[in-house]
């Protein structure tokens, strides 16, 4: 029997789409046709419109953030902490939308998806996207949903960088940006991370350049290596202590194969876990997207500069143990703001889960985000 | 009248319309949000407590959880008109280059601190022979977060020693009341001290 989800989630949701027959250009140079975004939504749009939010997902997420397909479900969307009723995305209050980035492999036009110029899965030649592609994606869905303005655009993470683009490149359509364990731009060693996680990927015998669907297989095995590796950059290193210490499985095997520590275990289960439903192709996707994500860079790498049109207010979240996006990458976000004279709020949060904190249950962090969004739902009067 | 309300009505007299202020230890955000309403400034609070920031949070006051004893790196030369510090700069673990920062980044210093040479606690540590309490106190000696209290004599001499000129100094009593008596001796009357002050190189 499976219990019924609690009365302070948005319960069983169904996803949208929307589809956009007028052609994309792209950073790259390169323009999509025409594509697709599936997005969900929880909570109603106000008759003034005011009330609206936009989700930006990390990585590895997807449009579903909160609420459960079906009463079988076993975990509810991503972000299920921070949007329900009487939580911080309050969908009493407000109307929360979140669709799947572009080059995503959850409904959204991506790399499976078929190249309408050659009747075949685009594969590696899906145009590399980027954060600004994006955003300007989520643009036309808003206008498409009849949004003028965002309340706010939120994002923990890449979702974060997505929310300042928002500031960036369309000022006048969100009043607020909601930035939580995110950077100004990656360093050497997020780059370097990511890099991993593609050669892992790229080397599998099984990639096939890109055009694994042609095969009918999958990188599977470089794909759960990535995940492995990126997993523990998510996790700190107290964190992982504290869950796994050196405990064994058994007895020692003296074997390559055998799974001898409980943290191998655990990293080998969530690799597996993630490559059945997650596309080798997007993976390489979204970590280029977040490479490239350098807003000073056209600013002769000021960002402050880059910074100066917003007129956003804008809140800033980070974890104390969040190594990957530690609290000192949102202070240079916060600095760039005050520079410029904008409304800006920064509370770094004490919490050990690591860069993963942004979805967990932390009181502070609910405290503080609730607090906030209160503030921005009697501004908007929702 | 309330108490709280004075001190910051004080504090409020001295702060241009429109200007930018930064307060020091901000705690819930009360003092800004009275400055933003009633001088339409552009505020920012720097506060550790993270229940406070929260609360700064909920009024809609732009806050940043910051440990003033790190000093103010975060923010540039002259980015501020007005700094203020209220019943805060007795908690820093340096109240000196606190001050000294304080006019790095904006022009005028407001600082009100608990005057620990008032006379009702001077009785106290006299007669008694015990650490002073008082409403302006409240804390035991070993929970306090007060650890650099002075008296308006030490604050002045500090200020002095600093080159910070005081361009003017409210005392108010256990009432909140600011009355010409205190003034007569302003070390021993006055229970709150308010001062309002300009780098050294500035000429009155």
């Amino acid at each position: 029997m499976v219990k019924p989800p609690s009365a302070d989630s948005v319960g069983l949701v169904t996803q949208h789409k929307a589809a956009f027959e007028e052609p994309l250009p792209l950073v790259c140079g390169r323009e999509l046709p025409r594509y697709e975004l599936v997005y969900e939504t929880y909570g109603e749009l106000n008759r003034e419109g005011t009330n609206a939010i936009l989700v930006c997902h990390a990585l590895s997420g997807n449009h579903h953030a909160a609420g459960y397909h079906s009463e079988h479900d076993r975990k509810p969307g991503w972000w299920e902490t921070c949007i329900g009723p009487g939580k911080p995305l309050d969908t009493n209050r407000f109307f929360v939308v979140c669709s799947n980035n572009l080059g995503g492999c959850h409904g959204s036009t991506g790399p499976a998806s078929i190249n309408p110029e050659t009747g075949k899965p685009y594969g590696d030649d899906f145009p590399v996207v980027t954060v600004r592609d994006w955003v300007r994606s989520q643009a036309r869905l808003a206008d498409q949903l009849g949004i003028r303005q965002w309340a706010a655009v939120a994002g923990g993470s890449l979702g974060g960088m997505q929310a300042l683009q928002w500031a960036i490149d369309y000022p006048d359509r969100l009043r607020h940006a909601i930035t939580i364990a995110a950077a100004p731009r990656l360093s050497a060693q997020n780059i370097g991370f990511n890099e991993v996680a593609r050669q892992a990927i790229m080397s599998d015998p099984e990639f096939h350049g890109g055009r694994y669907y042609d095969y009918g297989v999958s990188p599977r095995r470089g794909l759960a290596v990535a995940r492995m590796l990126g997993h523990i950059t998510y996790l700190s290193d107290d964190a992982m202590r504290a869950k796994f210490g050196r405990d064994l499985r058994g007895d020692i095997s003296f074997d390559f194969e055998e799974v001898d520590f409980e943290v191998e275990s655990y990293l080998r289960y969530q690799g597996q876990r993630f490559v059945q439903d997650f596309d080798a192709n997007t993976y390489l996707l979204m970590t280029k997207a977040l490479d490239y994500f350098d807003p000073a860079a056209e600013h002769d790498d000021d960002f402050s500069a880059a910074l100066a049109s917003i007129e956003c207010s804008t809140l800033l979240l980070s974890f104390s143990s969040d190594w990957r996006f530690p609290p000192s990458r949102s202070r240079e976000i916060l600095r760039a703001l005050l520079e410029n004279n904008k409304p800006v709020s920064h509370m770094e949060i004490e919490a050990t889960q690591g860069h993963d904190a942004f979805l967990m249950p932390i009181q502070r962090y609910l405290e503080a985000f609730s607090a906030y969004m209160g503030n921005v739902a009697r501004e908007v009067g929702a | 009248m309330n108490p709280l309300r004075r001190e910051l009505e004080i504090v409020a007299d001295w702060v241009e319309p429109g200007s930018r202020v930064l307060d020091l230890g901000c705690g819930d955000g009360a003092l800004l949000q009275y400055l933003i309403e009633r001088k339409g400034v552009t505020a920012y609070g720097l506060e550790l407590d993270p229940r406070k920031v929260t609360g700064c949070m909920a009024r809609g006051v732009n806050v940043v959880r910051a440990d003033l004893d790190e000093g103010l790196s975060d923010f540039h030369r002259d980015s501020f008109d007005h700094v203020i510090m209220s019943q805060t700069i007795q908690a820093v673990r340096y109240p000196d280059k606190l001050l000294e920062d304080m006019l790095r980044v904006a022009h005028h210093g407001i600082v009100t601190f608990p005057n620990i040479g008032y006379w009702r606690l001077r009785v106290q540590l006299l007669l008694q022979g015990r650490m002073p309490r008082s409403p302006a106190l409240p804390n035991a000696w070993y929970n306090s977060p007060n650890i650099h209290l002075c008296t308006v004599s030490d604050f002045e001499r500090l200020c002095a020693s600093m080159g910070v000129q005081i361009r003017e100094r409210r005392l108010l009593d256990r009432a909140h009341r600011s009355t010409p008596v205190i003034d007569l001796a302003p070390n021993l009357l006055g229970e709150i001290a308010i001062y309002r002050f300009v780098r050294g190189s500035e000429s009155l």
